[in-house]
C-alpha cells in the first residue's frame, strides 16, 4: 500500500528554518484556510505551524555536536490520533497514507492532540479546529504544476536537500533507498505507531587516503627506471611538458 | 496536561449524578426485597431524579465549553466504533433520558406492575427502567475512565485504576449527595446512604492512593533519546524552534508552580476523603441536614481539586520536545 512520507537527513540539516517558513507560506495561502497568528506584533504572540526546527546539543563540551531537528506530523502507519476522534474528522487516506483533518467536521475537542505522542497537532486559535501537516496534499497532485514541483513546500525549500519525499512502501523509491542505506529510523518506536516519516542519523563523513594514492605510482617514466623509487619531489613528465 | 475547567466540571458533575442515581435505585431495589422501607414516589424518587438531571445538565453544558466548534457537537456521536469519547457522547444523553424517564414514571405514578417474582417481589416499570439505567451509569463511568486510560503513552492515566477511580469517586460523591438529599426530604434512608457514602469514600481512598503510589514510581518509556532517535546519554535541548507560545506549550503543561501542585494534591486528599467521612459521621449522629450538605459540598470541592491534579499529573511525551525556549 502506498505510504507517502518525508525522510529527513539530520546529517545534512543546517537548521535554517526555510522549511518552516515555506510550509507556513504555502499552507496559509491554501484553500483550506489560513494558519492563524494571534497577536503577531504584540505581547505574547502565538501561531499555528505544521513544522518546526528544533536544536539539540549532544555530548559534553568540547566534544559536542549540534543537531538540528525538523519536527512535523510523521503520518504514522498506525496513527493513534485517528481512532480516538469522535467525529471522524481525523482520517488516514487509504490511497496514499496521508493523515488529514477534515476542517469542516472537526469540533475542536483536542482529544486527537492528546493522543499524539509527538505533539504534531495544533489547534488553530482562529478557526478553532485541529490542524496538522498535510504533506501539501493540495500541491503534490496538482497537475497544473511542473512535475518537479509536485512535492511538499518544505522539501522544495530545503537548501541542503535534507528532506526527501516519496513512497516508503515502494522498495526502490528514493526515500526507501535512503532509509535502507543510511540507517533511517523512526521516532519513539516504543509506542508502536510506526511513523512513516523517517530520520537519517548523523554519519561520520570521511574518506581514507593511502600514501601511495598521493604519488603518481602509474607514471610510466618512473616505472621504467630502476628501483628504488625516485624521490617524490622529483619532476615528472607532467610537470615539465604541456600536453 | 493542562487541566481544562470544562472537563473538570463535566467529569465531576456527571459523576455526582451517576452516583446519585445509583443511590436512588439501590434504595428502590432494597425496598422491593423488603430490606428497606418504601419511599415516596413524588418527593423522593421524582425529586431525586430531578436533582440528578440538574447535575447532568450542568456537566453537559460544561462539556460544550471544551469544544472549539460546539455547533458541530452532534458529529461526535458518530465514531462510537473506535472512540471512547464518542461512546461517552452516546451514553451520556441516553443516561440523561432514562434518568428523566425514571423520574417521570415515579413522579406521575405511571408505574404499572409488570410481573411478580415468586409471588412476593413486585417488579414494576420503574424497576426495569432503573435496571437499564444502572447499566448505563456504569457504562458511562467506564467510557469516561477509558477516554483517559486508553491513551497508552500518558502513562499516569493508562491503568485500570483510572476507570476504577472514576467509578468510586463519582459514586462516593453521589451517595454523599443522596445522604444530604434524604435528610432534606426527611427520608429514613439517611443512615443507609450515609453508611454507603462512607464505605465508598474509603474504598475510593484506597484506589486513588494506589494510583498516586503507582504514578510516583512510574518509569517513562519515552526519553529525549527515543524522541529524537539519537542514542547518547547526554542530550540537551538548545532551542524549541520559536520564542513565542504555541498550542504545544499551552495544552500539555499545567503551568502551576511546584508548590501549588503539591498543595492541590494534599488539599484533595483532605477534602475528598477524611473530611466528608467525619462530617457524614457527625451528620448521621445528629441528623442535621446542613452538616450532611456541607459534607457533600466539601467532597465536591475536593473532587474539583482531584480532577485538576489528575490532569496536571499526566506527563505527555511531547513535552520532551519543549524543554527550552
Amino acid at each position: 500500500m502506498k505510504q507517502l512520507a518525508l525522510v529527513i537527513d539530520l546529517n545534512v540539516c543546517v537548521g535554517c528554518h526555510a522549511c518552516v517558513t515555506s510550509c507556513k507560506e504555502w499552507n496559509t495561502s491554501g484553500n483550506a484556510g489560513f494558519m492563524s497568528d494571534m497577536n503577531p506584533y504584540d505581547a505574547d504572540p502565538t501561531g499555528t505551524f505544521f513544522n518546526r526546527v528544533q536544536t539539540f546539543e549532544i555530548g559534553a563540551y568540547p566534544g559536542t555536536e549540534t543537531v538540528h531537528f525538523p519536527k512535523s506530523c510523521l503520518h504514522c502507519e498506525d496513527p493513534p490520533c485517528v481512532p480516538v476522534c469522535p467525529t471522524g474528522a481525523s482520517y488516514k487516506r487509504k490511497e496514499d497514507g496521508i493523515v488529514l483533518v477534515d476542517y469542516d467536521k472537526c469540533i475542536g475537542c483536542k482529544y486527537c492532540s492528546w493522543a499524539c505522542p509527538y505533539g504534531a497537532r495544533e489547534l488553530d486559535e482562529n478557526q478553532k479546529v485541529m490542524k496538522k501537516c498535510t504533506l501539501c496534499v493540495d500541491r503534490i497532485y496538482d497537475e497544473s504544476l511542473p512535475e518537479a514541483e509536485r512535492k511538499p513546500a518544505c522539501v522544495l525549500a530545503c537548501p541542503t536537500s535534507a528532506r526527501l519525499f516519496g513512497d516508503v512502501n515502494e522498495p526502490n523509491s528514493v526515500v526507501s533507498v535512503a532509509i535502507r542505506e543510511n540507517g533511517g529510523y523512526q521516532l519513539m518506536p516504543e509506542w508502536g505507531t510506526n511513523p512513516a516519516n523517517h530520520y537519517l542519523p548523523r554519519r561520520r563523513t570521511q574518506i581514507t587516503i593511502h600514501e601511495d594514492e598521493l604519488i603518481r605510482v602509474d607514471n610510466p617514466l618512473k616505472k621504467e627506471r630502476q628501483l628504488p623509487m625516485p624521490d617524490p619531489d622529483e619532476q615528472t613528465l607532467d610537470d615539465i611538458t604541456s600536453w | 496536561m493542562h487541566p481544562a475547567f470544562s472537563v473538570i466540571f463535566l467529569t465531576t458533575l456527571i459523576g455526582v449524578a451517576q452516583g446519585l442515581f445509583l443511590a436512588l435505585y439501590t434504595g428502590q431495589l432494597y425496598s422491593v426485597v423488603n430490606v428497606l422501607p418504601v419511599q415516596d414516589s413524588h418527593s423522593f424518587y421524582g425529586l431525586g431524579s430531578l436533582l440528578a438531571l440538574v447535575f447532568l445538565s450542568g456537566g453537559l453544558i460544561a462539556s460544550f465549553f471544551h469544544l472549539g466548534r460546539p455547533e458541530r457537537a452532534w458529529r461526535s456521536a458518530t465514531q462510537w466504533r473506535t472512540s471512547w469519547l464518542s461512546r461517552e457522547v452516546v451514553v451520556l444523553p441516553a443516561f440523561m433520558g432514562l434518568t428523566a424517564l425514571y423520574g417521570l414514571i415515579h413522579y406521575f405514578d405511571l408505574n404499572p406492575v409488570l410481573f411478580k417474582f415468586s409471588g412476593v417481589f413486585v417488579v414494576d416499570l420503574s424497576l426495569l427502567v432503573g435496571a437499564v439505567n444502572t447499566l448505563l451509569a456504569f457504562t458511562l463511568f467506564f467510557c469516561t475512565g477509558m477516554i483517559y486510560a486508553c491513551i497508552k503513552f500518558l502513562q499516569e492515566w493508562a491503568t485500570p485504576l483510572t476507570v476504577v477511580n472514576y467509578m468510586l469517586l463519582g459514586s462516593a460523591s453521589g451517595f454523599s449527595l443522596a445522604t444530604a438529599f434524604a435528610a432534606y426530604v426527611g427520608s429514613e434512608l439517611v443512615t443507609f446512604y450515609g453508611a454507603w457514602a462512607i464505605i465508598i469514600t474509603l474504598a475510593a481512598f484506597v484506589t486513588r492512593s494506589a494510583s498516586l503510589l503507582r504514578n510516583a514510581r512510574i518509569k517513562y518509556k519515552s526519553s529525549l533519546r527515543s524522541a529524537i532517535g539519537i542514542r547518547h546519554a547526554q542530550i540537551e535541548q538548545k532551542s524549541r524552534g520559536f520564542m513565542a507560545g504555541s498550542f504545544n506549550t499551552r495544552e500539555y503543561f499545567h503551568g502551576a508552580s511546584a508548590q501549588s501542585y503539591r498543595v492541590v494534591k494534599w488539599l484533595f486528599l483532605l477534602l475528598v476523603f477524611p473530611l466528608p467521612v467525619v462530617l457524614i459521621s457527625i451528620g448521621l449522629g445528629s441528623g442535621v441536614f446542613v452538616i450532611l450538605a456541607l459534607a457533600f459540598a466539601v467532597q465536591y470541592l475536593g473532587l474539583l481539586a482531584e480532577r485538576w491534579f489528575f490532569f496536571a499529573q499526566a506527563n505527555h511525551p511531547q513535552n520532551l520536545y519543549y524543554q527550552t525556549v
